[in-house]
């Protein structure tokens, strides 16, 4: 299992579109993925669902710990705080 | 006749016939099955039925109303396909053997209440889009017809309890003349939806008993509803409908400019506000800052208290919306009528009166504490204010201020960057503030006259008391006279006066305001580009013989109409 903590920076945190774009690259994923939220110290719960991304309400300026686990898990990581550095590919 | 008031929340007077829509509730058993496999089949053949509306919506909405609007059905498409939606009812039909529709509800009913605890509007706002799919899916299963908005023929003003986007995604902008809803808030789908459609919309106006076809008239500036006007009224608000569609475009398009008075003065407009999504829509409106920040969001949700760190997040993101523009925020603002999952409050006779906002603050010093932290924190390099809201004395206000100076000190103890002299400020609604002001103001920077309590504490009428609420109106020359004596008292002391009650949104009593030299309005933001224009039109030395005049009237009805004639 691999795992990172990293702080969203994007202005919306987690919103509709981030929080779309994140759980559809988790899902291209084979391994268990999951994020938690230590800001407001939630659960961890599965990356590749919407729904429980939202549960977990990430807002601007949160820091998020994730795990992921199985064939891929390097790579699924790797991608994901990718896409949260890179804001989401905006700016 | 019968007059009524909600939230003002989007611009606008609408006139015409009502139309009541009420959607039966979805009435289904539950049932133990037999088959689960074949109960599962029947789900996933609904959920696709489904996608395929939503598809549609989608696409139709996106060419009737908008890019925005249409996004929402690609979020309810998401959650339709999402593991922790249909993967759950899944599970419970097999495991418990329950027929799909009954499924369904249980899952969407945990994923709403859990989202409705969540104390950030925007996520909160998700239980209405569950809701929304979950009733969707159950009527596919039951195969019901889909019943929505479209029903709708004649241009009409609509009353409902509440509106989805799947009520509102197949609604012909011709036959909405207006919206009224009778719970919800200005960052409601409702209000959104009025504001980016352009029709007017008074949101939580309580409970609407009327059917279909009467005649109605919905304020979207003042929040006022008439119901069954009379041929004086309906006159009176045909001339401000055609006068308001004309200015309102031009209003908008000015927003952004200065309140300047004709002989010269700056006015500051600002705006009251709940929310992170208030903040963007604000600044829309040309707020130059936000007046009246209330926190009670915050608290209102969830079971547990929100830490120091979350408000902290919150104060802070808000802040960073309006950048160096001030940002008022008043310290908790809740009593015994107010249901408060996180605070055991004791029922109380008469909650008004009761333990409430900076009493309740004084007597849990664990709870103000916390909050006064996280607001110095988020103050650190930001314009940030603090107010304390229904101060009735001297020593109330001393005890609100010691405690600002500890929670500064736990601050410095911790080494947390802060802010060290914020402005302070106090509320003026109760009327023993109002009358010892000159003795209040050398303790702040500024009052803010919260005319709505004021109102009611001064005329000892209960604002929820439909019998009598009518005569709480800040226009009675009794609140009138406090508000000249407080303004006087505080530019005695060189401090200023805000003004954040919905009167600071009424056009008709901005001149007597300016007038008595008020110095900031504070208002739902959807009022700010009118009031704005009208402070452009005015000076303020004719203003002073308005408030003048209105000092010396008798009673509240000879200060409506000499207000109306100007």
């Amino acid at each position: 299992m691999v795992e990172a903590t990293i702080t969203v920076k994007h202005e919306v945190g987690l919103h509709a579109r981030p929080a779309a774009v994140f759980a559809k690259t988790a899902q291209s994923f084979e391994s268990d993925i999951t994020v938690k939220n230590v800001t407001r110290d939630t659960q961890a719960v599965n990356a590749k669902s919407v729904i429980n991304l939202f549960k977990i309400a990430v807002s601007q300026g949160h820091s998020i710990h994730m795990t992921a686990n199985g064939s891929d898990e390097e790579d699924a990581l790797v991608t994901l705080v990718g896409l949260i550095e890179d804001n989401f590919g905006e700016e | 006749m019968k007059r009524l008031s909600g939230i003002a929340a989007s611009q606008g007077v609408a006139i015409g016939p009502a139309f009541v829509y009420r959607p039966e509730p979805l009435a289904f058993n539950e049932k133990i099955i037999q088959n689960p496999r074949a109960e599962i089949n029947r789900l996933i053949e609904a959920i696709e039925a489904v996608q395929g509306m939503l598809v549609a919506l989608e696409e139709y909405t996106q060419q009737a109303i908008g890019e925005d609007e249409a996004k929402i059905f690609e979020v309810h498409r998401m959650f339709l396909a999402d593991p922790a939606f249909a993967e759950e009812i899944k599970v419970i039909i097999q495991q418990e053997r329950l027929n799909a529709e009954a499924a369904v509800d249980r899952v969407s009913n945990e994923l709403m209440a859990q989202f409705s605890a969540i104390d950030d509007e925007y996520f909160r706002q998700r239980a209405v889009d569950i809701k929304d799919i979950a009733q969707r899916l159950i009527r596919q299963l039951l195969g019901l017809e889909e019943t929505t908005l479209a029903s709708l023929k004649n241009p009409s003003v609509i009353i409902a309890n509440d509106l989805t986007p799947s009520d509102t995604a197949s609604l012909n902008r011709d036959m909405a003349l207006g919206l009224c809803t009778e719970i919800g808030s200005n960052t409601s789908h409702t209000a959104i939806l009025a504001r980016s459609l352009g029709i007017p919309a008074v949101v939580g106006a309580g409970k609407l008993e009327l059917s279909s076809g009467t005649v109605l008239i919905i304020d979207g500036q003042s929040g006022e509803l008439v119901i069954d006007p009379d041929a004086d009224t309906l006159a009176e608000y045909r001339t401000r409908q055609q006068a308001r569609q004309q200015a309102r475009s031009l209003e908008i398009a000015q927003a952004e400019n200065p309140a300047v008075t004709l002989d010269g003065h700056q006015v500051e407009v600002v705006a009251n506000i709940g929310s992170v999504a208030d903040a963007d829509y604000a600044i829309k409106m040309g707020a130059e800052g936000v007046g009246l920040l209330r926190t009670e969001f915050l608290f209102l949700q969830g079971d547990t208290l929100p830490s120091e760190d979350e408000q902290y997040q919150i104060y802070r993101a808000i802040a960073d919306v309006f950048q160096q523009l001030p940002l008022i925020v008043r310290t908790l603002d809740v009593g015994g009528d107010k249901d408060l999952p996180s605070i055991d409050i004791a029922e109380e006779q008469n909650p008004m009166l009761g333990q409430r906002a900076i009493r309740l603050c004084l007597a849990r010093p664990e709870i103000f504490q916390t909050q006064l932290r996280a607001i110095l924190r988020a103050g650190h390099e930001r314009n940030i204010k603090i107010m304390f809201p229904l101060i009735g004395s001297e020593e109330e206000l001393q005890q609100a201020l010691y405690q600002l100076e500890q929670a500064k000190a736990n601050l410095r103890a911790r080494n947390l960057p802060h802010a060290e002299n914020p402005d302070v400020g106090m509320m003026i609604e109760v009327p023993s503030a109002a009358v010892l002001a000159d003795v209040l103001a050398p303790h702040v920077d500024f009052f803010s006259i919260g005319t709505n309590d004021l109102a009611q504490y001064t005329l000892a009428v209960d604002r929820t008391n439909e019998t009598v609420a009518h005569l709480a109106d800040p226009l009675h020359p009794a609140v009138i006279r406090l508000i000249h004596q407080v303004i006087q008292a505080a530019h005695r002391h060189d401090k200023w006066v805000g003004l954040c009650g919905e009167m600071a949104g009424n056009l008709q009593a901005v001149p007597l305001l300016l007038g008595l030299g008020l110095d900031e309005f504070s208002m739902a933001a959807v009022s700010i580009p009118s009031v704005k224009a009208l402070l452009r039109t005015l000076s303020k030395t004719e203003t002073q013989e308005i408030a003048q005049r209105c000092l010396e009237l008798p009673n509240l009805q000879r200060v409506r109409e000499f207000l109306k004639n100007q």
